[in-house]
């Protein structure tokens, strides 16, 4: 008999290991390691059945939301509710983009795109730091949103029509508009593209980067030799060892990767802008009730900066009389959040948890950064930019 | 009579309790969990995906990439299909695997002798290395061999062999034969070359058929077969002047070499991992092959007068290969399953080719059972040819 329980407790005992392992990142939701992160999106992306694999997956919540959801009644528990009740945002986020997507020393995520997971959490939950980061690599991120991994997808990533239809995607509003460039050794007498006739490339798969290369190549009638990883570090890494004579990506993402090159002054970055780089959060398509709480979370870091209302002045304005300011923060009777599934002073709470537009662009990318790239088309409409809110009424 | 008790006995036992109906029950049981398991699993992913408008549909197999690929063995643009795409990775994984079996192969052999040497330098150098090598992870083995890669010179100042061969950091550049002008006039030499090589060894074997004896008879058709095509090669160049083949030296252009051949780091550091850990499990099963053949014949062989080297080749080797084939031939399985981890150094094999198609077009499940297949395929296939040879060389009962 003794011999018959001991496969029995083994069993149990695996059994237990197996729970414990999938509890692990819940637990220690912002300061997961991050090797430990990029692992477990790449299992479900691997399999045949992504929406059914879930499941097993650590993010045992997020699973359900596909099969209960139903995009006719976005009220009776969609995504929104599946955060809510298991307690955090789950973000998808780049493995390391400096400004973008940075891990700190003492394990703290910050960045541009970090602050607007956190500004999603604060809107939610009234409290930023309840965000369970996910990074992604380019490759597994639209399998993560696809398969319900991670909520929302904040990953530098460009918005195009075939994102949007053919992968299944709803897109908020841009966050970052950029483009694409090209950077090179000053000592390789490169000044434009047209000089990069047989020229190896260095560039992340997966990317709208991959394919506008091979078009403007093409356009231009040159020739060159891909060198494809899967992630920016490796790429950015094999560039710097002379692997390819240039390395594209968006422009931003060329200038935060300056700061890991062994010598920045070496290299350029070239004056051609090879295309459009719409970067902005994405969700799972069918469900519209969150993809318009992530949308409008959005607008209300333009619409604060528009107002001038920053994390240090709100107070000063929550006994405006104005009604335009007590619409957008919530006040007196306006119930505008209850549409999206949103408390009424969710603007209030974004403002007080990360700032407005200004603020997160300037403490991630502004003049004190290292990076300080100018605003451009990241301004508002009436600075000549390029951001613009609808009104919240 | 006796026969008239057993139906009544039989009768008086309920089903339950009757161990022939029990095991049709639970195999019933069974066979409901599991298809009923795979219809909610099918039926809930269908679900998810039409919810977000995923639809599996192969249609996107002709439709253009856009993407390029860093090399490939056939032609290949960004204007090629999907179904291009997808070829040029099974052909890269092929391409992989077969250089990777065949040098795994002879480099597991000799490692395997090596561990039986008497010689005590090579025994423990062997033992070290298999000890440490199969020991590693492979994925770490990979990158290592990558990132190796890097710490050679740029292109620009180039480790020069001889201006045949260049070592730099975008690979191994080394002189190639090219097709000359005449190439079109030695081409039917090759023909005749070959069947005369063919001709030759079939008339060989029914000699040896004829007159009961075994013979070799393949290195004299090869002889012949290249003598001829030399020949041939000679009298190209009387005739036109020029060879058909001449040898191509690389040179180096603004940013890369021209010209030549070009073996990538990726390549080059995948081919590398996979060859020296599985090489490592095959020297093992060399050694236990050879360890199993019975001692008394190479007490026999030694007896008749072969030297140490002979016995091996001759006597121990060939029985320890009926030993080795089953265990070798799961060793080929996974150095091909094992070639999808190029992904991680930038080798576009079928995987890394098959996550690209999946990221661009959102048709996951289709991409990846396409993915399934041609790894099952690749490896049955493998199996089937093992299994055939395994058959071939099994000891005949005359």
């Amino acid at each position: 008999m003794k011999r018959q329980i001991l496969p029995l407790l083994a069993l149990a005992f695996a059994m237990a290991l197996t729970a414990c392992g999938g509890q692990t990142p819940q637990a220690a939701a912002t300061t997961a390691p991050v090797a430990a992160d990029t692992a477990a999106p790449a299992a479900p992306a691997d399999t045949a059945a992504p929406a059914t694999e879930a499941p097993a997956a650590p993010a045992a919540t997020a699973a359900p939301a596909p099969s209960t959801s139903d995009a006719a009644q976005p009220a009776a528990g969609g995504r929104l509710q599946t955060i809510i009740s298991r307690g955090n945002l789950i973000c998808g986020v780049n493995t390391g983009l400096p400004g973008f997507m940075n891990v700190d020393s003492a394990g703290a995520y910050t960045g541009f795109d970090v602050d607007f997971c956190k500004a999603i959490a604060a809107a939610i939950f009234d409290d930023p730091s309840k965000v369970e980061y996910r990074p992604l690599s380019s490759q597994d991120r639209f399998t993560a949103v696809q398969t319900g991994e991670v909520d929302v997808l904040i990953r530098n990533s460009t918005f195009t029509l075939s994102r949007d239809g053919s992968l299944g995607l709803d897109w908020a509003p841009t966050t970052f508009y950029d483009g694409q460039g090209m950077m090179v050794r000053k000592d390789s007498g490169i000044n434009t593209l047209e000089d990069m006739d047989g020229a190896t490339v260095c560039v992340q798969t997966g990317t709208t980067t991959e394919l506008n290369l091979a078009d403007q190549f093409k356009a231009r009638g040159l020739t060159f030799t891909p060198v494809v990883f899967d992630s920016n570090d490796p790429t950015v890494a094999a560039y710097d060892a002379g692997q390819c004579d240039g390395f594209t990506t968006d422009k931003s993402g060329l200038v935060s990767s300056l700061s890991k090159l062994t010598n920045p002054a070496d290299h350029k970055i070239l004056d051609v802008t090879m295309s459009k780089e719409p970067l902005g959060p994405s969700t799972l398509s069918g469900d519209a009730q969150f993809s318009d709480a992530v949308r409008w979370i959005v607008y209300a870091t333009f619409q604060a900066e528009e107002y001038g209302i920053t994390s240090a002045n709100i107070g000063d304005f929550t006994s405006s009389e104005l009604p335009e300011i007590q619409r957008f923060l919530g006040l007196a009777d306006n119930k505008l959040g209850d549409g999206i599934g949103l408390p009424n002073d969710f603007a209030v709470r974004v403002i007080k948890g990360v700032g407005n537009y200004a603020e997160i662009y300037d403490r991630n990318l502004g003049p004190t950064t290292p990076f300080d790239l100018p605003r451009g088309l990241n301004s508002l409409y009436t600075s000549g930019g390029l951001l613009y809110s609808p009104p919240f009424r | 009579m006796a026969v008239a008790t057993p139906p009544q006995q039989r009768s008086s036992i309920p089903f339950y309790r009757d161990t022939r109906i029990i095991a049709i029950i639970l195999q019933v049981v069974f066979t409901l969990v599991v298809v009923v398991g795979i219809w909610f699993l099918y039926t809930n992913m269908i679900e998810g995906l039409r919810k977000a408008n995923l639809l599996p549909s192969l249609s996107f197999l002709s439709q253009p990439t856009g993407f390029a690929i860093s090399e490939s063995v056939i032609p290949y643009s960004t204007e090629s299909s999907y179904g291009q795409a997808f070829l040029v990775g099974i052909i890269n994984t092929l391409r992989i695997a077969i250089t990777g079996v065949i040098l795994a192969t002879l480099l597991g052999t000799v490692v395997g002798i090596f561990r039986m040497s008497s010689n005590w330098l090579l025994r423990n150098l062997a033992t070290t290395y298999v000890e440490i090598v199969r020991n590693i992870p492979l994925l770490l083995q990979l990158i290592f061999w990558f990132l190796l890669t890097k710490e050679f010179p740029r292109v620009q100042d180039s480790i020069n062999l001889g201006g045949l061969l260049y070592l730099h950091n975008r690979g191994v550049t080394m002189a190639w034969p090219r097709e000359g002008d005449d190439f079109g006039a030695w081409v039917p030499w090759l023909w005749v070359g070959l069947a005369a090589g063919i001709i030759f060894y079939i008339v060989r074997r029914v000699q040896f058929a004829r007159r009961d004896r075994p013979g070799v008879a393949m290195p004299q058709a090869f002889l012949i077969a290249g003598g001829v095509v030399l020949l041939g090669m000679m009298i190209v160049r009387l005739t036109g002047g020029q060879w058909p083949l001449f040898l191509e030296i690389p040179q180096l252009n603004r940013f890369n070499f021209v010209g030549g051949s070009t073996i990538t780091p990726s390549f080059a550091a995948l081919l590398i991992g996979l060859v020296v850990y599985t090489a490592t499990y095959i020297s093992e099963i060399v050694r236990s092959g050879i360890q199993a053949v019975s001692k008394g014949q190479r007490e026999a062989a030694r007896a008749l007068g072969l030297t140490n080297g002979q016995a091996l080749r001759l006597v121990i080797f060939p029985q320890a290969l009926r030993i080795m084939i089953p265990p070798l031939t799961s060793q080929y399985l996974n150095l091909t399953k094992n070639s999808s981890l190029a992904v991680v150094i930038a080798y576009p094999d079928l995987f890394y080719v098959g996550n690209t198609i999946n990221n661009q077009t959102g048709q996951a499940v289709p991409v990846i059972l396409m993915l399934m297949l041609s790894y099952l395929s690749l490896s049955l296939i493998t199996s089937l040819m093992m299994n055939w040879y395994n058959k071939k060389i099994q000891l005949v009962e005359r």
